[in-house]
């Protein structure tokens, strides 16, 4: 079985798989839990200076897809409501018991040198094997100047960055909010701050759904609700998005990444090391389904890893890095088709009506004496948009055909068509 | 147990006794009516809700062209995953005001669920239609009458028949602003969902909340007790109505045309149900221990069914011809297995037995098989013991003759319409099982009834144009 090891801007734990900073990692006992059912590391839930953040009644909120199953998920938990000292003396006694796993402490404490200086020390007196910096808490702690309101001032992030790698030997890990416009700015300056990795994505500010009976979104905190942070499957695409962003740009390239966002399976957490991340840190799928999930997690990336040939997580860390560009250097000459297996076909029509009223009505519904309908694609129309795939029920029915082309690679910066090509 | 307490299987008659030892011949009323309940359940909001996610909103829809009313299927279903149960009830009820108990008796196992593109999706498994349509007619609450009527017309349309295909019709009229009479032989409206549908396919008094539904919009007179060529005449009505509509559904059985058929226990299998559904005390029924059913439609498989919750131990359905031949659908066979009726196929009833008391005592069949395509006798017979026979062997229109009094042209036993349901006579219309178009289906008669509603305002405003 493929190797699945990590070391992580120099901390090891067995296996990629961390539990993200939150509720499932507030308290030794949750963590024990998890160590037991197999979790390679996990970052403890936020500490702050005393007194404890004090927590509302409800917190958690979620959107469904049809089926019932939650597709995103949203909380308006401020940092740990437990002194500091407790959570030192827990994470001090984790370690000792647990001393091949990966832990790293979450830290937010107010922008000022000594407030950071000091609790930089005590966690490195726990033993914890490294330091992770929360800019991303998006409700709550930003109305303290904290969380969110650091991570969005590239500035901030840069100078407390700098502070805690002064003071500390401990790596320290910078975890960026998504709730900015360009995800580059903030790694760039965890980067100039001497970060030795970054995590992403926190949270994302968001209001799931609305009680429309009571007029108030959720969750209800006696009628009235806030913004809450977004995670689960519904933000992966962001968050894959933002990972490729920092992992392909030239100021940042090679800084360790820890993949946060919607890793529900090996196959997520496989995408997330695809992009360059070197662990994943997962809290949803964990929460929804409790810690156990952990041991499929590790068994289906192994074998996938096995029949790929890849025997340790460096063989693919990556490599799709180089597969993601930007949109004008894609070639304006490669051609994909539409084409529909009538076998397949159940007849439901829907790749038809979707490309009649939406797009290019390539497709033909040609009705049949038993009342059916067959669609055969109208290859001319058709302009290979993957409309019809994507509404297709049927696995396999509908597959775009890439077409033969004797035209060679051009892009938009070489295209005749392209009104600025010269201005490249 | 006498053989004349089989033959008036009444309410009235106390027969306790006569139940089959097999079965708890101490049920109380009330475990009766539990073995008469849904013969499947209602969904939960919860199932409704992950069943309604399984539809593909398919576009020109295939479970749409397979309902003879023609629901909007797939919007219907879209309504009801967002939670929008009233407009998902009135999509169903605008093409079927029936789609209540059209949800229930249906078989969508031939219609729209056969049609489903999800039978031939890997899930190998249609979505459930039918319940789903009970889902929300059952859940919707609407305020007043889901339809408007619109303005009066000032016509007045005499119904006769308060089955499926009257009350259709007379809704649709009264809909379109016209007034209705509907003119009803039995006592109470609702025809074959009030008298003739097995008790656990329409539960609840359902068939009577739907009427007074449907006679919620106003402008429906029902006269019930009123038959037609005893109380009331064809060609009185054609003169006092703006149009007629006839709707007399299939009033008398058919016979096997064998000595002792008379016998107080062979009987009608449609005369037995409509006790049964109108029983208010069902341990007051009269039971057989043994019986054989003739018969291979949906009324044979509803009396043999019906037959062994009551407590027969021994109920045998027989028909002439094999399986694959039967009227009933595959789906209604399997329920028949389920309550360990046996099905003798390929034999022909010859002989009713009668002892010397004159008690029945069996029947003998001859062995039939197909030569050439044909049915014929094999030396083959066998005889099956049994204390009562029911005759399922399908209804036929009867219309009351009457001197001087002209009748529709009837076309192969049935009465012969045009495609805007209209008879050879003037003013005078018709639709349902009477009529010679379709499968005699519940649902068949409710859209016949619509569109014989839509050609009758047709005419009517043709001629005041």
């Amino acid at each position: 079985m493929a190797d699945l090891s990590t070391e992580f801007a120099g901390i090891k734990s067995p296996n990629p798989f961390w539990l993200a900073s939150a509720p499932p990692t507030d308290k030794q006992y949750n963590v024990e839990r998890a160590f037991e059912a197999g979790w390679g590391g996990v970052v403890w839930k936020t500490l702050g200076e005393d007194p404890a953040a004090v927590n509302v009644s409800s917190r958690y909120s979620a959107t469904y897809d049809g089926f019932g199953n939650v597709a995103g998920f949203n909380n308006i938990e401020l940092i740990t409501d437990r002194t500091l000292e407790v959570n030192l003396r827990e994470i001090e006694a984790v370690k000792k018991s647990w001393p091949d796993r990966a832990l790293v402490v979450s830290l937010m404490v107010p922008c000022e040198e000594e407030s950071w200086k000091k609790i930089v020390k005590q966690v490195e007196q726990t033993g914890a094997d490294g330091l992770e910096l929360n800019f991303g808490c998006p409700h709550g702690m930003p109305e303290r100047g904290m969380g969110a309101a650091v991570g969005q001032v590239p500035e901030y992030v840069e100078m407390v960055t700098r502070w805690c790698k002064q003071y500390s030997t401990l790596p320290v890990i910078v975890k960026l909010t998504p709730n900015i416009t360009d995800i580059r700015f903030s790694a760039r300056a965890a980067h100039r701050g001497n970060a030795d990795a970054v995590s992403l994505i926190n949270t994302i500010n968001s209001i799931t759904g609305i009680d429309l009976d009571n007029m108030v979104a959720r969750p209800i905190v006696d009628g009235k609700s806030t913004h809450g942070g977004y995670c689960g499957p519904a933000v992966k695409p962001i968050a894959l998005n933002m990972v490729s962003e920092i992992a392909r740009d030239p100021e940042t390239k090679g800084l360790p990444i820890s993949g946060i966002g919607g890793i529900s399976n090996w196959r997520d957490a496989a995408e997330f090391i695809s992009l360059g991340a070197g662990c994943v840190q997962v809290c949803t799928a964990a929460m929804i389904y409790g810690f156990r999930i952990v041991s499929e997690m590790k068994d289906g990336l192994s074998r996938w890893m096995d029949s790929k040939g890849y025997e340790t997580l460096t063989d693919f860390q990556g490599l799709a890095i180089a597969n993601t560009t930007d949109w004008k250097y894609l070639n304006m000459n490669y051609k994909v088709v539409a084409s529909i297996d009538d076998e397949k076909c159940i007849g439901c029509g829907r790749c038809y009506i979707g490309c009649e009223d939406t797009s290019h009505q390539a497709i033909k519904a040609i009705a049949q004496t038993d009342g059916s309908n067959k669609f055969e694609v109208i290859e001319a129309e058709c302009v290979g948009c993957n409309l019809c795939q994507i509404t297709c029920p049927v696995e396999n029915c509908i597959t775009m055909v890439k077409q033969d082309s004797d035209k060679p690679y051009m892009n938009w910066t070489q295209d005749p068509r392209n009104p600025y090509r010269d201005a490249g | 147990m006498t053989t004349s307490n089989i033959a008036v299987p009444t309410a009235e008659t106390p027969s306790m006794d006569t139940h089959s030892p097999s079965l708890d011949t101490h049920l109380s009323p009330s475990s009766l009516d539990t073995l008469f309940s849904d013969l499947q359940p209602p969904l939960t909001d919860r199932q409704a809700a992950i069943e309604s996610a399984r539809c593909l909103y398919c576009y020109d829809a295939p479970c749409i062209k397979a309902c003879p009313t023609g629901i909007n299927i797939p919007s219907f279903i879209a309504s009801l995953h967002a939670g929008n149960v009233e407009g998902a009830a009135r999509t169903i009820l605008e093409s079927n005001i029936m789609g209540g108990s059209c949800a229930r008796v249906c078989p969508t196992e031939i219609l729209c669920e056969q049609s489903c593109v999800r039978n031939k999706e890997a899930e190998c498994a249609p979505v459930l239609i039918g319940r789903l349509q009970r889902y929300a007619t059952d859940h919707a609450s609407f305020t007043g009458h889901p339809f408007k009527r619109a303005e009066a017309s000032g016509k007045t349309i005499a119904v006769i028949g308060a089955g499926p295909a009257g009350l259709s019709c007379a809704h649709r009229l009264a809909m379109l602003g016209h007034e209705v009479e509907v003119f009803e032989a039995e006592d109470k409206a609702g025809g074959l969902n009030e008298y003739g549908i097995a008790r656990y396919k329409l539960t609840d008094n359902y068939a009577q909340q739907e009427v007074d539904f449907i006679l919620g919009i106003g402008g429906i007179t029902v006269h019930s007790g009123k038959a037609l060529g005893r109380d009331i005449q064809l060609d009185t009505l054609v003169t006092e109505f703006d149009a007629v509509f006839l709707a007399i559904g299939l009033q008398a059985t058919r016979q096997l045309q064998l000595d002792q058929e008379h016998h107080s226990a062979v009987m009608d299998a449609v005369d037995y149900i409509k006790t049964l559904r109108q029983a208010s005390d069902l341990s007051e029924l009269v039971v057989p221990q043994s019986a054989v059913v003739i018969g291979a439609g949906n009324t044979a498989i509803d009396i043999a069914c019906q037959l062994k919750r009551l407590g027969a131990e021994e109920v045998t359905l027989v028909y002439r011809r094999g399986e694959q031949d039967m009227g009933a659908t595959h789906h209604e066979q399997q329920i028949a297995k389920q309550h360990q009726v046996r099905i003798r196929t390929w034999s022909r009833p010859e002989t009713i037995h009668v002892d010397e008391n004159g008690h029945l005592t069996g029947m003998t069949f001859r062995r039939t098989e197909l030569q050439q395509n044909h049915l014929v006798d094999t030396h083959l017979s066998e005889q099956i013991a049994c204390e009562a026979i029911f005759k399922a062997v399908g209804q036929t229109l009867s219309l009351p003759e009457a001197d001087d009094v002209e009748l529709p042209v009837i076309q192969n036993g049935k009465i012969h319409v045009d495609e805007h349901f209209k008879t050879s006579m003037d003013k005078v219309f018709a639709g349902g099982d009477c009529t010679g178009i379709g499968q005699d289906l519940t649902v068949e008669a409710v859209q016949q009834g619509k569109l014989a509603a839509l050609a009758i305002h047709q005419s009517l405003c043709q001629k005041t144009a």
